[in-house]
């Protein structure tokens, strides 16, 4: 009976596919939302992933999140360094500085020092020359997407038509010279302003003149110390705040989540997309069984067994199920493929499809035991009545 | 001579069948001490004015409904002493339906509906399929299998519904209103075909109707009235003489 059910399910042809199209609609509707607003929490740290080497971060004991500088003195780092148990510490610029292009266009620039040194913290992908370039005079690395965008030069100083920025470009921080040296692939912000790499001492001189510059300390412990206990250290002797990487990278997310309304935003977007499924697939499915309620009673009175009908019913709703799950998982994959990553955030773990598919296995189930109610009331006596 | 006599054995036999529905006010009798006798190898018909019982009875005969009160044999079994899926079982081996709609499923084909009884009883959908096409070849539906049930006319839809009654060779038909939604010629092939594919020694039909237009194929008629089988009468009304027996000492009162 289990072909008969599918051909019930198939024949019914405008409620089968207002069905599906009802589960992948909710479908699509969760998990593209799911995956734009993981996308975009995924960029309030993405700096803090990009930056593996360290394993603690430092910063001031109010700072609510990555970007919330509260800048530290610059001897800060002298006295982290003074704890027994860390390997290095390294000091790191984050702010925004003003840029000014070859062409004279001027734009917000979230620019990142890094330690001159060991030039921890650098990007991890380089697209055009190399890291160590920073060490050049002047020297400074941009992200590529910045080039294309906000760094476009519109009108180049040697003529001819608007260009990416490019290496050997000169451009003018707070009114200082820097020389393109390098292009990057760097983590999105979340605000998407431009980054610029370039050393911390450079980047403190690009910065107005201020006793705290210093926005983060990085730091590792040396083999077999313990994190925790050493940030607990850092706690007690400076006063500053210290995290191992995943309680940071928490603590901004949760800034995100709790002080923001993006959550709600989204949440009421995903929640809508559940409506919608129960809405249209769930009473159109349930719909779909009550008018072949009469079927399923000739049957019961031709001795189809209840369990067999209620089978039946189930592998309806698992066929709608797994079809709609996929026509809206695949339309979100689509979507996530096609968009380019730098226009929209849109990130997609394992965790988006496994809840999507809970939601349409809950309308489903919902909707098909409705449907199983009803079946197991059926008295098949009520063939007789017309 | 009696009935159980006269052709084959007794394929019912009801003593003081009584059934109702719902509680208090809304309390309806629907059978108040009904008693049948019908033999194997003929056609019987339940006639009565609405609500006077019959599509409770069959429905109680085909072991689709329980009753209160009463005694009942089909075809040598109580359906009442069998508990759930086994007397759904037993419908599947023993009774053939025809409904009043039809009640065929529009999403398969007409072969496809006609093999369902096969179906349920576990036979392969090939074999099922076959065994349907042979069935309908006998229906004169030949050619016919792989065509949408909505795409056949009335009459057409009615031979399907007894291909797919027959196909299980069940030992009893039970039939609802089979012309009610048919016009008066095409009712009248229908009920050639029941007739003349169904009158089998071994093998009972009952039919409920309205429709005097088809009293003629009825070699027994059970009337009925408020709840009980009034009188028994043949085809030309002559009484058969198994009116309402024995109720008292079945001990059945008003």
């Amino acid at each position: 009976m289990r072909l008969f059910a599918l051909k019930m399910l198939f024949g019914d042809a405008a409620k089968f596919y207002g069905i599906l199209l009802g589960l992948g609609f909710a479908t699509l509707l969760i998990s593209q939302q799911s995956s734009i607003f993981v996308g975009l929490m995924s960029r309030t740290f993405g700096f803090i992933t990009d930056t593996p080497q360290a394993d603690i971060w430092i910063a001031d004991p109010d700072q609510r999140y990555l970007d919330d500088n509260k800048a530290l003195r610059t001897t800060a780092v002298q006295r982290i360094r003074g704890i027994e148990g860390l390997d290095w510490a390294v000091p790191l610029f984050k702010g925004l500085i003003m840029v000014q292009l070859p062409d004279g266009q001027r734009q917000m620039s979230q620019v990142i020092g890094i330690d001159d040194a060991s030039l921890i913290a650098g990007p991890s992908r380089m697209l055009q020359g190399s890291l160590d370039d920073l060490r050049r005079s002047d020297g400074i690395i941009v992200d590529e997407r910045a080039c294309r965008r906000e760094f476009m030069v519109k009108r180049p100083p040697e003529g001819g038509a608007p260009r990416p920025l490019r290496v050997g470009d000169i451009l003018e921080l707070n009114e200082m010279r820097a020389e393109v040296v390098g292009i990057c692939k760097a983590t999105q912000t979340f605000q998407s302003q431009p980054v610029v790499y370039t050393t911390y001492n450079r980047a403190i001189q690009f910065a107005p003149p201020n006793r705290r510059l210093t926005s983060m300390i990085l730091a590792s412990p040396e083999p077999g110390q313990d994190i925790d206990r050493l940030c607990a250290t850092i706690r007690e002797r400076t006063g500053l705040a210290a995290f191992p990487t995943d309680d940071f990278r928490n603590k901004t997310l949760n800034y995100w989540m709790s002080e923001t309304g993006i959550p709600i935003n989204f949440g009421t977007s995903i929640i809508l997309g559940f409506v919608v499924g129960v809405a249209v697939a769930g009473q159109t499915f349930y719909n779909f069984t009550l008018d072949n309620l009469k079927y399923f009673g000739a049957m019961k009175a031709m001795g189809a067994t209840t369990p067999r009908l209620l089978g039946m019913v189930s592998l309806q709703a698992a066929t709608v199920a797994v079809l709609g799950f996929g026509l809206g998982i695949g339309v979100t994959s689509l979507f996530g493929l096609t968009i380019p990553g730098d226009r929209l955030a849109f990130r997609m773990t394992w965790h988006i499809p496994l809840i999507a598919a809970s939601a349409v296995v809950l309308i489903c189930v919902g909707s098909a035991a409705l449907g199983m109610y009803k079946v197991l009331r059926l008295d098949p006596a009520e063939v007789f009545k017309g | 001579m009696s009935i159980a006599a006269s052709r084959g054995g007794p394929a019912v036999l009801a003593r003081g069948v009584s059934k109702a529905f719902g509680s208090g006010d809304a309390r309806v009798i629907a059978l108040q001490g009904a008693d049948l006798e019908l033999p194997c190898g003929e056609v019987a018909m339940l006639v009565g004015p609405s609500g006077c019982g019959t599509t409770t009875l069959i429905s109680i005969i085909a072991g689709l409904l329980a009753r209160d009160q009463g005694q009942l044999e089909v075809l040598g079994t109580d359906p009442n002493a069998l508990r759930g899926d086994q007397r759904t079982l037993w419908r599947l081996r023993t009774v053939g339906f025809v409904f009043q709609q039809f009640n065929l499923i529009p999403q398969l084909s007409v072969a496809e509906n006609v093999a369902i009884p096969l179906v349920l009883a576990g036979v392969r959908r090939a074999q099922a399929l076959e065994r349907a096409s042979d069935m309908m070849a006998r229906v004169g539906l030949s050619g016919r299998e792989r065509s949408a049930p909505l795409k056949l006319s009335g009459g057409q839809q009615q031979r399907v519904a007894l291909a797919r009654a027959l196909v299980n060779e069940p030992r009893m038909l039970v039939c609802d209103e089979p012309t009610s939604a048919l016009d008066g010629a095409t009712g009248q092939s229908v009920m050639e075909l029941i007739v003349e594919t169904c009158r089998h020694p071994d093998r009972a039909v009952i039919i409920v109707t309205h429709d005097e237009r088809i009293f003629r194929f009825g070699d027994r008629i059970a009337h009925m009235d408020d709840g009980r089988v009034d009188r028994l009468t043949d085809r030309h009304g002559t009484a058969l003489g198994l009116g309402a027996p024995e109720r008292t000492a079945l001990g059945f009162a008003e």
